[in-house]
């Protein structure tokens, strides 16, 4: 397989991210689909790493999968922060800062 | 201790001393009587120290100068304070500190019935008001002396509206303070522009140019014209007379001290101590003569008609101002000086009287009194010691000096404004004997003498004053009478026996109208009739200052205004509308919802992937 195969496969993972951010109602959903574009994200690193013989873009991938981990617990520790206080994780009602 | 300038200086700062405490320690200042006691206190020793000041003056005969640099330049300061002693700010210092301490122990009696905190506020103001009045009179420059001047006129503002609760007082004050204001920008220009051309303030240094001629003569006519212009508002000449007769709503010691005595008479002071530099300007030297008899018989024609005791010696006063100022503009201003002088005494006198009688009569009606030579035999006596020094009969202090400028004026070579103050002097005379018939002699009047208002004499603190005055009007006509100063011109043989032949036909005049009545006031009345309907009105000078103010001052006053609220304002307040109309419409983007903002960022990221992309 080729290079297209590996950024083919990163596109459409990033869109269905991208997708699932800008339409689940739910914030853990949307914590999700965050973390899909990152992974897609990863691939497309790793690829190229492969394919070009650099080993940095693995280096930058190792660094990446726990700085995603860090960002997913704090990322729900807000949620559930935030579900203590509106009793609710709806993205839609979390509009405090509507103008 | 021969130095002239020290108790000179001493004199100008105890009432220094005086304002600075009264307007620190409150405590005291509304605790009146405390600051009265202080005030007049303070004043006596001004009084004591001025004329130590006279003293060593006259001996030493020169002058003294102590400077204190001011402003510094760097060739040398720009301004200096300080005092200058000579013969005649020493004389005029005198006359300054002894109306004011006497008009302090008068006004301990006349302003009994106001309350303690006001009275402090008066007692204040008065030794404010003798500090700038020394420090007028002793200036050395004319630095200093344009700051004293502008603060004797606010001292003027203070005191006129001193009740300022009653409107017409609050109004005379500001209608006093915006003439005299508007002159003194004469002046202030004036000053500038001859420092321009002399580069110095200083009366010596400008004295040395004139004597050398080192001052240049072109422009120095508008120069001199300016300075005139700033001592007419001050010693309300024509057509700035108007605010005097105003400014007798003041309490009538103010009166006496400032708007008869000292005050007023610092325009003609000004000029006295430049008249070398006016001599450098003839054609303006005419004007001031002419302008001044002019003044002289406008006023005297005003004052024969008032029914207002102040009034009548308000417009006195600007009669005899305007004498001084035609003998200035005659070239002698020793003369006009003189009269200064003893015109202090005897105004000051004829005013304290004038306040003992409104005092105990409770009107200024003159027509409401009638009589008061039986019931305050005193003030009468001191009332006529006063009317006939000013009517300038022999052996009283006005005789001397009132001929002395009729001399001036006649050498000078002004038969015109000759004329017009030799029938001032009758005017003079026959207006006020009319007070003095009709007020002092004539029948006790109605509503008066009668009911709970008993009229009496003054108390001591009003009779002391008035007292020490008569005397001194009297003195100094005795002491003329035997030597009096040499006069710098030749004296006319004619002339005294003229000068007492009006005065006295002035008086008999007076007597046959308002005493004997052989000749009826209403006879009187209906010869001079439209004469008399228009001195009445004023002559309209009021009237058309009034429609020169009201017409096209407040016609642009009104122009700017409306400038200013519909476009200057409506141009700004149509942008902030649409500011506001943006900002509320743009509010709506802001919808606070998170995915929202990442559709936001991710439109973004495409334009600018499209823009860096785009084909160019």
């Amino acid at each position: 397989m080729g290079l297209n195969a590996y950024l083919t496969l990163a596109a459409v993972l990033f869109a269905i991210g991208f997708f699932g951010v800008v339409t689940r109602r739910n914030t853990v959903g949307i914590l999700l689909g965050i973390e899909l574009m990152l992974n897609a994200v990863n691939i497309n690193l790793v690829a190229f790493a492969r394919f070009n013989a650099d080993i940095v873009g693995m280096i930058f991938t190792t660094f990446t999968i726990p700085i995603t981990v860090a960002e997913v617990a704090l990322g729900l520790a807000i949620v559930i922060l935030i579900f203590r206080m509106k009793r609710t994780v709806v993205a839609d009602h979390l509009d405090i800062l509507k103008g | 201790m021969t130095d002239p300038a020290l108790p000179a200086l001493l004199a100008l700062l105890l009432p220094a001393c005086a304002f600075v405490i009264l307007a620190v320690v409150a405590p005291l200042r509304r605790h009146g009587r405390a600051a009265a006691g202080l005030s007049v206190l303070f004043a006596a020793g001004a009084l004591a120290a001025a004329i130590g000041a006279l003293r060593l003056a006259t001996r030493s005969g020169g002058f003294s100068e102590w400077l204190w640099a001011w402003i510094p330049a760097e060739a040398g300061p720009l301004a200096t304070v300080g005092v200058l002693a000579d013969g005649d700010s020493a004389l005029m210092l005198v006359l300054v500190a002894l109306i004011s301490f006497l008009v302090q122990v008068y006004s301990l009696g006349y302003l009994s019935d106001e309350t303690m905190p006001s009275l402090g506020r008066y007692y204040a103001y008065q030794s404010l008001f003798a500090f700038s009045m020394m420090g007028l009179v002793l200036a050395p420059n004319f630095a200093q002396l344009f700051i004293c001047w502008e603060l004797v006129g606010l001292c003027s503002y203070l005191l006129i509206g001193y009740w300022y609760t009653r409107p017409e007082a609050a109004r005379a004050a500001v209608k006093a303070f915006w003439i005299t204001k508007a002159a003194d920008v004469g002046l202030l220009i004036g000053i500038v522009l001859l420092w321009r051309q002399t580069g110095t303030f200083d009366f010596l240094e400008l004295l040395q140019m004139a004597d050398t001629g080192a001052i240049p003569l072109a422009g120095l006519g508008v120069i001199t014209f300016c300075i005139y212009l700033g001592a007419s508002g001050k010693s309300a000449q024509f057509p700035f007379h108007i605010w005097l007769p105003d400014a007798m709503e003041g309490p009538t010691p103010v009166s006496a001290l400032i708007h008869a005595a000292t005050m007023v008479t610092a325009g003609v002071y000004l000029l006295t101590r430049t008249v070398w530099l006016f001599r450098l300007t003839p054609d303006v030297m005419q004007l001031i003569a002419w302008n001044g008899a002019f003044t002289a018989l406008l006023a005297a024609v005003l004052a024969c008609v008032q029914t207002d005791i102040k009034r009548v010696l308000a417009y006195s006063t600007v009669s005899q101002l305007g004498y001084m100022m035609a003998a200035i503009g005659a070239g002698f201003a020793s003369a006009g000086f003189l009269h200064l002088l003893t015109h202090g005494i005897f105004k000051a006198l004829l005013f304290l009287g004038a306040g003992a009688v409104i005092h105990a009569v409770g009107t200024n009606d003159i027509f409401r009194m009638g009589g008061l030579a039986r019931t305050m035999p005193q003030t009468a006596i001191a009332f006529i010691v006063g009317t006939v020094s000013l009517a300038g009969v022999p052996f009283f202090a006005g005789f001397f000096s009132k001929e002395e400028i009729l001399g001036a004026v006649l050498a000078g070579g002004f038969p015109g404004p000759f004329g017009m103050l030799l029938f001032v002097a009758f005017l003079t005379a026959f207006y006020m004997f009319r007070v003095v018939f009709v007020a002092f002699f004539g029948a006790a009047a109605a509503g008066h003498g009668t009911g709970d208002h008993h009229v009496h004499d003054a108390p001591p603190s009003m009779a002391l004053p008035l007292g020490i005055l008569a005397l001194l009007s009297v003195g100094i006509g005795v002491l003329f009478a035997f030597w009096h100063p040499r006069a710098e011109f030749e004296e006319l043989g004619w002339l005294t026996p003229t000068a007492v032949v009006v005065a006295f036909a002035g008086i008999l005049f007076a007597y046959l109208v308002y005493q004997r009545r052989a000749v009826s006031a209403d006879t009187l009345a209906t010869i001079f009739g439209p004469i008399r309907a228009a001195a009445l009105r004023r002559f309209w000078i009021d009237d058309i200052f009034a429609f020169v103010y009201r017409g096209p001052m407040l016609g642009l006053a009104k122009l700017v205004g409306w400038v200013d609220r519909y476009l200057v304002d409506g141009i700004l307040n149509v942008l902030s509308a649409w500011t506001l109309t943006a900002g509320d419409r743009m509010r709506r983007i802001q919808s606070g919802r998170a995915q929202d903002y990442v559709y936001g960022i991710a439109l973004g990221v495409l334009l600018l992937l499209v823009w860096v992309r785009w084909p160019r």
